[in-house]
Protein backbone atom coordinates (compact mmCIF):
# COMPACT_ATOMS: atom_id res chain seq x y z
CA UNK A 1 0.00 0.00 0.00
CA UNK A 2 1.26 3.67 -0.96
CA UNK A 3 1.47 6.30 1.52
CA UNK A 4 2.35 10.01 0.52
CA UNK A 5 3.52 11.88 3.59
CA UNK A 6 2.97 15.35 2.79
CA UNK A 7 5.48 17.26 4.90
CA UNK A 8 3.39 20.80 5.45
CA UNK A 9 4.93 23.89 6.57
CA UNK A 10 3.83 26.97 8.28
CA UNK A 11 4.00 30.29 5.97
CA UNK A 12 4.45 32.94 8.87
CA UNK A 13 7.38 30.60 10.54
CA UNK A 14 8.82 30.25 6.78
CA UNK A 15 9.22 34.41 6.25
CA UNK A 16 10.60 34.09 9.99
CA UNK A 17 13.65 31.57 8.74
CA UNK A 18 12.29 29.92 12.02
CA UNK A 19 15.63 28.46 13.93
CA UNK A 20 13.34 25.13 15.11
CA UNK A 21 12.80 24.19 11.60
CA UNK A 22 14.49 20.60 10.80
CA UNK A 23 17.76 21.22 9.67
CA UNK A 24 18.68 19.56 5.65
CA UNK A 25 21.02 17.30 7.20
CA UNK A 26 18.29 15.30 8.91
CA UNK A 27 15.93 15.30 5.62
CA UNK A 28 19.03 12.93 4.46
CA UNK A 29 19.48 10.98 7.03
CA UNK A 30 15.73 10.51 7.08
CA UNK A 31 15.41 9.71 2.98
CA UNK A 32 18.22 7.56 3.85
CA UNK A 33 16.92 5.58 6.67
CA UNK A 34 13.68 5.03 4.21
CA UNK A 35 15.70 4.10 1.45
CA UNK A 36 17.76 1.36 3.36
CA UNK A 37 14.53 -0.07 4.99
CA UNK A 38 13.27 -0.84 0.79
CA UNK A 39 9.66 0.98 1.33
CA UNK A 40 10.15 4.29 -0.83
CA UNK A 41 8.71 4.73 -3.52
CA UNK A 42 9.56 8.31 -4.57
CA UNK A 43 8.80 12.03 -3.61
CA UNK A 44 10.20 15.32 -4.25
CA UNK A 45 11.36 18.30 -2.11
CA UNK A 46 9.62 21.76 -3.08
CA UNK A 47 10.97 25.33 -3.30
CA UNK A 48 9.72 27.77 -1.17
CA UNK A 49 6.23 28.81 -1.46
CA UNK A 50 6.76 32.33 -2.26
CA UNK A 51 7.79 31.37 -5.89
CA UNK A 52 5.03 29.74 -6.63
CA UNK A 53 2.39 30.85 -9.24
CA UNK A 54 -1.32 29.92 -9.19
CA UNK A 55 -3.50 29.65 -12.06
CA UNK A 56 -7.40 29.44 -11.59
CA UNK A 57 -10.48 29.40 -13.61
CA UNK A 58 -13.16 31.30 -11.58
CA UNK A 59 -16.73 29.48 -11.91
CA UNK A 60 -18.59 30.88 -14.72
CA UNK A 61 -15.59 32.42 -16.97
CA UNK A 62 -13.08 31.04 -19.32
CA UNK A 63 -9.80 32.58 -18.59
CA UNK A 64 -7.67 31.91 -16.03
CA UNK A 65 -6.24 34.33 -13.32
CA UNK A 66 -2.94 33.39 -13.37
CA UNK A 67 -1.38 35.22 -9.70
CA UNK A 68 2.41 34.83 -7.71
CA UNK A 69 2.84 33.17 -4.83
CA UNK A 70 -0.05 30.54 -2.77
CA UNK A 71 -3.15 31.20 -2.48
CA UNK A 72 -3.31 34.04 0.10
CA UNK A 73 -5.72 33.04 2.78
CA UNK A 74 -3.98 29.52 3.29
CA UNK A 75 -1.50 29.12 6.43
CA UNK A 76 -0.37 25.93 5.37
CA UNK A 77 2.04 24.97 2.18
CA UNK A 78 3.12 21.54 1.11
CA UNK A 79 7.02 21.63 1.54
CA UNK A 80 7.99 18.16 0.23
CA UNK A 81 6.62 14.36 -0.11
CA UNK A 82 7.78 11.02 0.66
CA UNK A 83 5.81 8.22 -0.92
CA UNK A 84 6.66 4.72 1.25
CA UNK A 85 5.14 1.02 -0.06
CA UNK A 86 4.24 0.14 3.66
CA UNK A 87 1.28 -3.18 4.66
CA UNK A 88 -0.43 -0.84 6.73
CA UNK A 89 -1.51 2.88 8.27
CA UNK A 90 0.01 2.30 11.43
CA UNK A 91 3.42 1.67 9.73
CA UNK A 92 2.39 4.65 7.72
CA UNK A 93 1.92 6.34 11.09
CA UNK A 94 5.32 4.84 12.75
CA UNK A 95 7.11 5.99 9.79
CA UNK A 96 5.21 9.60 9.37
CA UNK A 97 6.16 9.92 13.53
CA UNK A 98 10.56 9.70 12.57
CA UNK A 99 10.04 11.79 9.80
CA UNK A 100 11.34 15.36 10.69
CA UNK A 101 8.58 17.18 9.01
CA UNK A 102 6.76 16.58 11.93
CA UNK A 103 8.55 18.26 14.22
CA UNK A 104 6.87 21.26 15.63
CA UNK A 105 4.99 21.10 12.10
CA UNK A 106 2.71 18.75 10.64
CA UNK A 107 3.73 15.65 8.27
CA UNK A 108 0.05 14.71 6.43
CA UNK A 109 -0.49 11.09 5.30
CA UNK A 110 -2.74 10.47 2.64
CA UNK A 111 -3.47 6.83 1.31
CA UNK A 112 -2.44 6.78 -2.84
CA UNK A 113 -5.41 6.29 -5.18
CA UNK A 114 -4.94 3.53 -7.39
CA UNK A 115 -6.43 4.15 -10.80
CA UNK B 1 -31.99 -37.28 3.03
CA UNK B 2 -35.25 -36.64 1.26
CA UNK B 3 -37.68 -37.29 4.63
CA UNK B 4 -35.42 -35.13 6.83
CA UNK B 5 -35.61 -31.97 4.45
CA UNK B 6 -36.61 -29.01 6.91
CA UNK B 7 -39.07 -26.66 5.82
CA UNK B 8 -38.49 -23.44 4.72
CA UNK B 9 -39.47 -22.01 8.17
CA UNK B 10 -37.15 -24.36 9.89
CA UNK B 11 -34.34 -22.95 7.72
CA UNK B 12 -35.35 -19.20 8.90
CA UNK B 13 -35.07 -19.58 12.37
CA UNK B 14 -31.75 -21.52 12.06
CA UNK B 15 -30.77 -18.50 9.59
CA UNK B 16 -31.79 -15.82 12.37
CA UNK B 17 -30.32 -18.16 15.44
CA UNK B 18 -26.84 -18.05 13.17
CA UNK B 19 -27.53 -14.22 12.42
CA UNK B 20 -28.33 -13.81 16.48
CA UNK B 21 -25.37 -15.50 17.62
CA UNK B 22 -22.17 -15.48 14.92
CA UNK B 23 -22.84 -12.85 12.64
CA UNK B 24 -19.72 -11.48 14.77
CA UNK B 25 -17.65 -14.47 14.13
CA UNK B 26 -18.87 -14.26 10.54
CA UNK B 27 -18.27 -10.87 10.13
CA UNK B 28 -14.57 -10.66 11.86
CA UNK B 29 -13.14 -13.78 9.31
CA UNK B 30 -14.50 -12.16 6.59
CA UNK B 31 -13.05 -8.51 7.67
CA UNK B 32 -9.37 -9.63 8.00
CA UNK B 33 -9.27 -11.74 4.87
CA UNK B 34 -10.57 -9.07 3.06
CA UNK B 35 -9.66 -5.77 5.00
CA UNK B 36 -12.79 -4.32 3.55
CA UNK B 37 -16.05 -4.05 6.05
CA UNK B 38 -18.65 -2.93 3.54
CA UNK B 39 -17.45 -6.36 1.60
CA UNK B 40 -17.95 -8.47 4.68
CA UNK B 41 -21.50 -6.73 4.93
CA UNK B 42 -22.69 -7.70 1.74
CA UNK B 43 -21.00 -10.73 1.69
CA UNK B 44 -22.28 -12.35 4.54
CA UNK B 45 -26.05 -11.16 3.51
CA UNK B 46 -25.12 -12.95 0.14
CA UNK B 47 -24.51 -15.51 2.02
CA UNK B 48 -27.50 -15.66 4.03
CA UNK B 49 -29.59 -15.10 0.95
CA UNK B 50 -28.22 -18.13 -0.74
CA UNK B 51 -28.55 -20.40 2.26
CA UNK B 52 -32.42 -19.49 2.54
CA UNK B 53 -32.21 -20.32 -1.39
CA UNK B 54 -30.18 -23.88 -0.91
CA UNK B 55 -30.91 -25.45 2.76
CA UNK B 56 -34.96 -25.68 2.22
CA UNK B 57 -33.25 -28.04 -0.97
CA UNK B 58 -30.42 -29.71 0.66
CA UNK B 59 -31.06 -30.01 4.33
CA UNK B 60 -29.45 -27.52 6.62
CA UNK B 61 -25.84 -28.40 6.39
CA UNK B 62 -23.97 -30.01 9.29
CA UNK B 63 -21.62 -26.72 10.15
CA UNK B 64 -23.88 -24.13 8.86
CA UNK B 65 -21.20 -21.45 9.94
CA UNK B 66 -18.90 -23.00 7.52
CA UNK B 67 -20.69 -23.36 4.66
CA UNK B 68 -21.81 -19.32 5.56
CA UNK B 69 -18.27 -18.84 5.24
CA UNK B 70 -16.81 -20.84 2.28
CA UNK B 71 -20.10 -18.95 -0.12
CA UNK B 72 -19.33 -15.58 1.51
CA UNK B 73 -15.90 -16.08 0.17
CA UNK B 74 -16.76 -17.12 -2.78
CA UNK B 75 -19.62 -14.70 -3.14
CA UNK B 76 -16.48 -11.92 -2.62
CA UNK B 77 -14.15 -13.12 -4.72
CA UNK B 78 -16.75 -13.11 -7.08
CA UNK B 79 -17.21 -9.26 -6.53
CA UNK B 80 -13.95 -8.09 -7.03
CA UNK B 81 -13.49 -10.04 -10.13
CA UNK B 82 -16.30 -7.96 -11.41
CA UNK B 83 -14.48 -4.72 -10.03
CA UNK B 84 -11.81 -4.11 -12.36
CA UNK B 85 -10.33 -1.99 -9.99
CA UNK B 86 -9.55 -4.20 -7.86
CA UNK B 87 -7.55 -6.54 -9.50
CA UNK B 88 -4.62 -5.96 -8.09
CA UNK B 89 -5.73 -6.61 -5.05
CA UNK B 90 -7.87 -10.33 -6.33
CA UNK B 91 -4.20 -10.79 -7.20
CA UNK B 92 -2.91 -10.38 -3.76
CA UNK B 93 -5.82 -12.40 -2.18
CA UNK B 94 -6.59 -15.29 -4.80
CA UNK B 95 -3.90 -17.21 -4.48
CA UNK B 96 -4.29 -18.58 -0.77
CA UNK B 97 -8.15 -18.85 -1.71
CA UNK B 98 -7.25 -21.95 -3.97
CA UNK B 99 -5.35 -23.82 -2.30
CA UNK B 100 -8.76 -24.11 0.19
CA UNK B 101 -11.34 -25.83 -1.61
CA UNK B 102 -14.56 -27.21 -0.14
CA UNK B 103 -16.16 -26.40 3.42
CA UNK B 104 -14.31 -25.61 6.04
CA UNK B 105 -14.25 -27.85 9.07
CA UNK B 106 -16.08 -25.68 12.31
CA UNK B 107 -12.76 -26.02 14.11
CA UNK B 108 -10.65 -24.94 11.96
CA UNK B 109 -12.91 -21.38 11.55
CA UNK B 110 -10.77 -18.47 13.03
CA UNK B 111 -11.73 -16.61 15.70
CA UNK B 112 -10.91 -12.96 14.27
CA UNK B 113 -13.24 -10.80 16.35
CA UNK B 114 -10.33 -9.82 19.06
CA UNK B 115 -8.89 -8.20 15.58
CA UNK B 116 -11.57 -6.84 14.71
CA UNK B 117 -12.08 -5.21 18.33
CA UNK B 118 -8.98 -3.60 17.84
CA UNK B 119 -9.60 -2.01 13.93
CA UNK B 120 -12.91 -0.38 15.25
CA UNK B 121 -11.50 0.85 17.97
CA UNK B 122 -8.10 2.29 16.01
CA UNK B 123 -7.02 5.48 17.18
CA UNK B 124 -7.66 6.88 13.77
CA UNK B 125 -11.44 6.71 14.15
CA UNK B 126 -13.15 8.80 16.32
CA UNK B 127 -15.21 7.64 19.51
CA UNK B 128 -18.11 8.08 18.15
CA UNK B 129 -17.36 5.95 15.13
CA UNK B 130 -15.81 3.36 17.38
CA UNK B 131 -18.81 2.56 19.68
CA UNK B 132 -21.03 2.57 16.45
CA UNK B 133 -18.52 0.48 14.60
CA UNK B 134 -18.28 -2.11 17.74
CA UNK B 135 -21.76 -2.29 18.04
CA UNK B 136 -22.35 -3.30 14.34
CA UNK B 137 -19.90 -5.92 13.83
CA UNK B 138 -19.55 -7.19 17.32
CA UNK B 139 -22.20 -6.48 18.87
CA UNK B 140 -24.00 -8.16 15.80
CA UNK B 141 -26.86 -5.21 15.50
CA UNK B 142 -28.69 -3.85 12.67
CA UNK B 143 -27.72 -0.56 11.73
CA UNK B 144 -31.65 0.77 13.13
CA UNK B 145 -31.05 -0.73 15.84
CA UNK B 146 -27.44 1.16 16.50
CA UNK B 147 -28.84 3.86 15.84
CA UNK B 148 -32.19 3.99 17.94
CA UNK B 149 -29.35 2.82 20.86
CA UNK B 150 -27.55 6.10 20.01
CA UNK B 151 -31.31 8.10 19.60
CA UNK B 152 -29.45 9.70 16.15
CA UNK B 153 -31.44 9.02 12.93
CA UNK B 154 -30.59 6.07 10.98
CA UNK B 155 -29.16 8.11 8.07
CA UNK B 156 -26.81 10.11 10.65
CA UNK B 157 -25.97 6.62 11.78
CA UNK B 158 -25.37 5.06 8.29
CA UNK B 159 -23.27 8.25 7.32
CA UNK B 160 -21.15 7.82 10.83
CA UNK B 161 -20.62 3.69 9.52
CA UNK B 162 -20.00 4.66 5.83
CA UNK B 163 -17.48 7.28 6.90
CA UNK B 164 -15.55 4.92 9.46
CA UNK B 165 -15.72 1.28 7.03
CA UNK B 166 -14.47 4.06 4.06
CA UNK B 167 -11.63 5.26 6.61
CA UNK B 168 -10.85 1.44 7.50
CA UNK B 169 -10.69 0.72 3.97
CA UNK B 170 -8.87 3.54 2.04
CA UNK B 171 -6.10 3.82 4.78
CA UNK B 172 -6.02 0.29 5.11
CA UNK B 173 -6.37 -0.03 9.18
CA UNK B 174 -4.85 -3.15 10.05
CA UNK B 175 -7.38 -5.81 10.89
CA UNK B 176 -4.97 -7.50 13.40
CA UNK B 177 -4.30 -7.96 16.96
CA UNK B 178 -1.08 -5.14 17.04
CA UNK B 179 1.93 -6.08 18.14
CA UNK B 180 2.79 -6.43 21.68
CA UNK B 181 4.20 -3.01 21.99
CA UNK B 182 1.10 -1.65 20.95
CA UNK B 183 -1.19 -3.79 22.71
CA UNK B 184 -0.88 -2.19 26.08
CA UNK B 185 -1.34 0.99 24.12
CA UNK B 186 -4.61 -0.20 22.49
CA UNK B 187 -6.09 -2.40 24.38
CA UNK B 188 -7.49 0.63 26.69
CA UNK B 189 -9.11 2.18 23.56
CA UNK B 190 -11.23 -1.63 23.24
CA UNK B 191 -11.97 -1.20 26.63
CA UNK B 192 -12.93 2.53 27.05
CA UNK B 193 -15.60 1.95 23.94
CA UNK B 194 -17.40 -0.87 25.64
CA UNK B 195 -17.79 0.97 29.18
CA UNK B 196 -19.27 3.65 27.23
CA UNK B 197 -21.53 1.38 25.75
CA UNK B 198 -22.26 0.33 28.93
CA UNK B 199 -22.63 3.97 30.86
CA UNK B 200 -24.85 4.92 27.40
CA UNK B 201 -27.15 1.83 28.13
CA UNK B 202 -27.27 3.22 32.54
CA UNK B 203 -27.78 6.76 32.34
CA UNK B 204 -31.52 6.36 30.66
CA UNK B 205 -34.94 6.67 31.98
CA UNK B 206 -38.13 6.77 30.79
CA UNK B 207 -39.59 5.30 27.27
CA UNK B 208 -35.88 4.83 26.12
CA UNK B 209 -35.68 2.22 29.06
CA UNK B 210 -36.18 -0.86 26.92
CA UNK B 211 -33.45 -0.36 24.08
CA UNK B 212 -31.21 1.14 26.68
CA UNK B 213 -31.39 -2.65 28.79
CA UNK B 214 -30.15 -3.69 25.65
CA UNK B 215 -27.13 -2.33 25.65
CA UNK B 216 -26.33 -2.35 28.71
CA UNK B 217 -26.64 -5.85 28.34
CA UNK B 218 -24.81 -5.60 25.08
CA UNK B 219 -22.16 -4.14 26.55
CA UNK B 220 -21.74 -7.24 29.31
CA UNK B 221 -21.61 -9.59 26.13
CA UNK B 222 -19.29 -7.42 24.38
CA UNK B 223 -16.63 -7.24 27.40
CA UNK B 224 -17.66 -11.27 28.11
CA UNK B 225 -16.08 -11.78 24.72
CA UNK B 226 -12.97 -9.73 24.72
CA UNK B 227 -12.17 -11.21 28.11
CA UNK B 228 -12.48 -14.85 26.68
CA UNK B 229 -9.96 -13.61 23.85
CA UNK B 230 -7.42 -11.77 26.45
CA UNK B 231 -8.23 -14.00 29.85
CA UNK B 232 -5.22 -12.93 31.84
CA UNK B 233 -5.46 -9.24 31.17
CA UNK B 234 -6.27 -7.36 34.66
CA UNK B 235 -8.09 -4.52 33.17
CA UNK B 236 -10.30 -7.03 31.13
CA UNK B 237 -10.98 -8.53 34.01
CA UNK B 238 -11.76 -5.20 35.82
CA UNK B 239 -14.49 -3.94 33.09
CA UNK B 240 -15.96 -7.07 33.23
CA UNK B 241 -16.35 -6.83 36.64
CA UNK B 242 -17.16 -3.71 37.20
CA UNK B 243 -20.16 -4.16 34.55
CA UNK B 244 -21.10 -7.10 36.24
CA UNK B 245 -21.29 -5.36 39.63
CA UNK B 246 -22.89 -2.51 38.63
CA UNK B 247 -25.85 -4.13 36.63
CA UNK B 248 -26.17 -6.25 39.90
CA UNK B 249 -27.66 -3.28 41.13
CA UNK B 250 -29.96 -2.24 38.55
CA UNK B 251 -33.05 -4.06 39.76
CA UNK B 252 -32.93 -1.52 42.99
CA UNK B 253 -31.32 1.75 41.31
CA UNK B 254 -35.15 2.72 40.12
CA UNK B 255 -38.26 3.12 42.25
CA UNK B 256 -42.20 2.25 41.54
CA UNK B 257 -42.64 5.61 40.06
CA UNK B 258 -39.58 4.83 37.61
CA UNK B 259 -37.52 7.89 39.78
CA UNK B 260 -34.12 6.51 40.62
CA UNK B 261 -33.24 5.37 44.21
CA UNK B 262 -29.64 6.55 45.73
CA UNK B 263 -27.28 3.83 46.41
CA UNK B 264 -28.23 4.81 50.68
CA UNK B 265 -32.04 4.48 50.07
CA UNK B 266 -31.55 1.00 47.82
CA UNK B 267 -33.03 -2.29 49.05
CA UNK B 268 -30.20 -4.26 49.08
CA UNK B 269 -32.13 -7.49 48.92
CA UNK B 270 -33.15 -6.93 45.93
CA UNK B 271 -29.74 -6.63 44.09
CA UNK B 272 -28.93 -9.75 41.92
CA UNK B 273 -26.98 -12.53 44.06
CA UNK B 274 -25.77 -14.48 41.10
CA UNK B 275 -23.97 -10.63 39.65
CA UNK B 276 -22.71 -9.93 42.50
CA UNK B 277 -21.45 -13.26 43.57
CA UNK B 278 -19.29 -13.52 39.81
CA UNK B 279 -18.01 -9.55 40.08
CA UNK B 280 -16.60 -9.97 43.49
CA UNK B 281 -14.98 -13.02 42.03
CA UNK B 282 -13.84 -11.63 39.00
CA UNK B 283 -12.67 -8.01 40.87
CA UNK B 284 -10.21 -10.51 43.03
CA UNK B 285 -9.27 -11.79 39.86
CA UNK B 286 -8.36 -8.37 38.62
CA UNK B 287 -6.72 -7.29 41.39
CA UNK B 288 -4.75 -10.83 41.44
CA UNK B 289 -4.07 -10.12 38.04
CA UNK B 290 -2.41 -7.34 38.09
CA UNK B 291 -0.05 -8.24 40.80
CA UNK B 292 3.37 -7.09 40.57
CA UNK B 293 2.55 -4.27 38.02
CA UNK B 294 2.93 -1.33 39.72
CA UNK B 295 0.12 0.83 38.78
CA UNK B 296 -2.73 -0.68 38.90
CA UNK B 297 -5.19 0.43 35.62
CA UNK B 298 -8.37 2.79 36.36
CA UNK B 299 -10.91 -0.94 35.40
CA UNK B 300 -8.90 -3.03 38.21
CA UNK B 301 -9.23 0.06 40.80
CA UNK B 302 -13.21 0.83 39.93
CA UNK B 303 -13.88 -3.02 40.08
CA UNK B 304 -12.58 -3.02 43.82
CA UNK B 305 -14.82 0.24 44.40
CA UNK B 306 -17.64 -1.59 42.93
CA UNK B 307 -16.87 -4.54 44.79
CA UNK B 308 -16.59 -2.82 48.24
CA UNK B 309 -20.55 -1.43 48.19
CA UNK B 310 -21.44 -5.37 46.57
CA UNK B 311 -20.05 -6.60 50.07
CA UNK B 312 -21.37 -4.13 52.40
CA UNK B 313 -24.82 -5.44 53.13
CA UNK B 314 -26.35 -2.50 54.21
CA UNK B 315 -25.32 0.95 53.51
CA UNK B 316 -23.81 1.73 56.81
CA UNK B 317 -21.54 -1.17 56.87
CA UNK B 318 -19.72 0.11 53.92
CA UNK B 319 -16.28 0.63 53.89
CA UNK B 320 -15.55 3.75 53.36
CA UNK B 321 -11.85 4.20 54.62
CA UNK B 322 -11.08 1.15 51.86
CA UNK B 323 -13.49 3.39 49.20
CA UNK B 324 -11.81 6.73 49.59
CA UNK B 325 -8.44 5.16 49.86
CA UNK B 326 -9.22 3.48 46.07
CA UNK B 327 -11.14 6.78 45.16
CA UNK B 328 -7.50 8.56 45.89
CA UNK B 329 -5.66 5.46 43.68
CA UNK B 330 -7.58 6.22 40.91
CA UNK B 331 -7.00 10.02 40.92
CA UNK B 332 -3.47 9.22 40.63
CA UNK B 333 -3.98 6.97 37.31
CA UNK B 334 -7.16 8.52 35.89
CA UNK B 335 -7.85 12.01 37.30
CA UNK B 336 -10.92 13.45 36.52
CA UNK B 337 -13.66 15.86 38.48
CA UNK B 338 -15.73 13.19 38.79
CA UNK B 339 -12.93 10.91 40.44
CA UNK B 340 -12.30 13.76 42.60
CA UNK B 341 -16.14 14.60 43.73
CA UNK B 342 -16.59 10.37 44.15
CA UNK B 343 -13.48 10.87 46.63
CA UNK B 344 -15.11 13.93 48.01
CA UNK B 345 -18.06 12.09 48.90
CA UNK B 346 -16.54 8.88 50.60
CA UNK B 347 -14.20 11.41 52.58
CA UNK B 348 -17.59 12.69 53.83
CA UNK B 349 -18.80 9.16 54.98
CA UNK B 350 -15.77 7.96 56.44
CA UNK B 351 -14.59 11.47 58.51
CA UNK B 352 -17.88 12.85 58.36
CA UNK B 353 -20.01 15.34 56.95
CA UNK B 354 -17.87 18.45 58.07
CA UNK B 355 -14.77 16.91 56.27
CA UNK B 356 -16.67 15.63 53.16
CA UNK B 357 -18.49 19.37 52.68
CA UNK B 358 -15.19 21.04 53.29
CA UNK B 359 -14.09 18.76 50.34
CA UNK B 360 -17.12 19.82 48.28
CA UNK B 361 -16.59 22.95 48.84
CA UNK B 362 -12.65 22.80 47.40
CA UNK B 363 -14.35 21.57 44.26
CA UNK B 364 -16.63 24.04 43.77
CA UNK B 365 -14.91 26.10 41.79
CA UNK B 366 -13.69 23.53 39.39
CA UNK B 367 -15.53 24.44 36.10
CA UNK B 368 -16.88 20.44 35.07
CA UNK B 369 -18.52 20.40 38.32
CA UNK B 370 -20.29 24.17 38.74
CA UNK B 371 -23.36 22.63 36.40
CA UNK B 372 -23.01 18.83 37.13
CA UNK B 373 -26.05 18.13 38.48
CA UNK B 374 -24.24 14.99 41.18
CA UNK B 375 -21.90 17.70 42.49
CA UNK B 376 -24.94 19.90 43.88
CA UNK B 377 -27.02 16.56 45.03
CA UNK B 378 -24.03 14.98 46.96
CA UNK B 379 -23.66 18.79 48.37
CA UNK B 380 -27.61 18.97 49.15
CA UNK B 381 -27.59 15.13 51.14
CA UNK B 382 -24.26 16.49 52.94
CA UNK B 383 -26.35 19.37 54.27
CA UNK B 384 -28.59 17.91 54.88
CA UNK B 385 -26.95 15.32 57.10
CA UNK B 386 -25.21 18.93 58.68
CA UNK B 387 -29.20 19.70 59.95
CA UNK B 388 -28.89 22.54 57.28
CA UNK B 389 -32.41 22.12 55.54
CA UNK B 390 -32.45 25.75 53.88
CA UNK B 391 -28.81 24.91 52.72
CA UNK B 392 -29.49 21.86 51.86
CA UNK B 393 -32.55 23.17 49.91
CA UNK B 394 -31.01 25.36 48.14
CA UNK B 395 -28.32 23.17 46.25
CA UNK B 396 -31.14 21.05 45.71
CA UNK B 397 -32.54 23.87 43.44
CA UNK B 398 -29.24 24.30 42.07
CA UNK B 399 -29.15 20.31 41.07
CA UNK B 400 -32.63 20.38 39.24
CA UNK B 401 -31.19 23.84 37.41
CA UNK B 402 -28.27 22.00 36.21
CA UNK B 403 -30.44 18.73 34.91
CA UNK B 404 -32.64 18.58 31.92
CA UNK B 405 -33.63 15.04 32.93
CA UNK B 406 -37.28 14.99 33.51
CA UNK B 407 -36.75 11.65 36.13
CA UNK B 408 -33.48 13.64 37.61
CA UNK B 409 -35.62 16.90 38.30
CA UNK B 410 -39.11 14.81 40.01
CA UNK B 411 -36.76 12.78 42.00
CA UNK B 412 -35.22 16.18 43.50
CA UNK B 413 -38.72 17.63 43.94
CA UNK B 414 -39.90 14.18 45.96
CA UNK B 415 -36.64 15.18 48.14
CA UNK B 416 -37.55 18.61 48.43
CA UNK B 417 -41.06 17.41 49.30
CA UNK B 418 -39.47 14.71 51.89
CA UNK B 419 -38.28 17.90 53.41
CA UNK B 420 -40.85 19.99 53.59
CA UNK B 421 -39.26 22.35 50.92
CA UNK B 422 -41.33 23.59 47.81
CA UNK B 423 -41.39 21.77 44.20
CA UNK B 424 -38.49 22.88 41.80
CA UNK B 425 -41.33 22.42 39.01
CA UNK B 426 -41.94 26.13 38.51
CA UNK B 427 -37.71 26.88 38.32
CA UNK B 428 -37.99 24.70 34.98
CA UNK B 429 -36.18 26.45 32.26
Amino acid sequence: MKYVLLLMGDVEKARCGDESLPSVEEFMAYDAEVEAAGIAAGGFALHDPDTAVSVSIPAGETDAVVTTGPYAESREYVGGTFIIDVPTIDDAIAWAKKCPGAKDSRVEIRAIADY
Amino acid sequence: MAESLPGRRAVVEELARLQRDDSPRLLAVLARRFGDLDLAEDVAQDAYEAALATWPRTGIPDSPLAWLLTTARRKALDRLRRDAAQTRRLAELAVEEDRRPGPTPLSEIPDDRLELFFTCCHPTLRPEEQVALILRFLGGLTTVEVAAAFLVSVPTMQARLTRAKKRIRITRIPVAVPPPDLVAERLPAVLHAIYSIYTEGYATTGAEVHIRTELTGEAIRLARTVRALVPADPEVSGLVALLVLTEARAPARVDGEGLPVSLEDQDRTRWRSDLLAEGIVLAEQAAHQAGESAALGPFVIQASIAAVHAEATRFDLTDWAQIAALYDLLDLVAPSPIVRLNRAVAIGRRDGFEAGLRELDRLAATPELARHHPFHAARAVTLEELGRPADAALAWRTAAECTDSPVERAYISKRLREHGRDDVADSAP
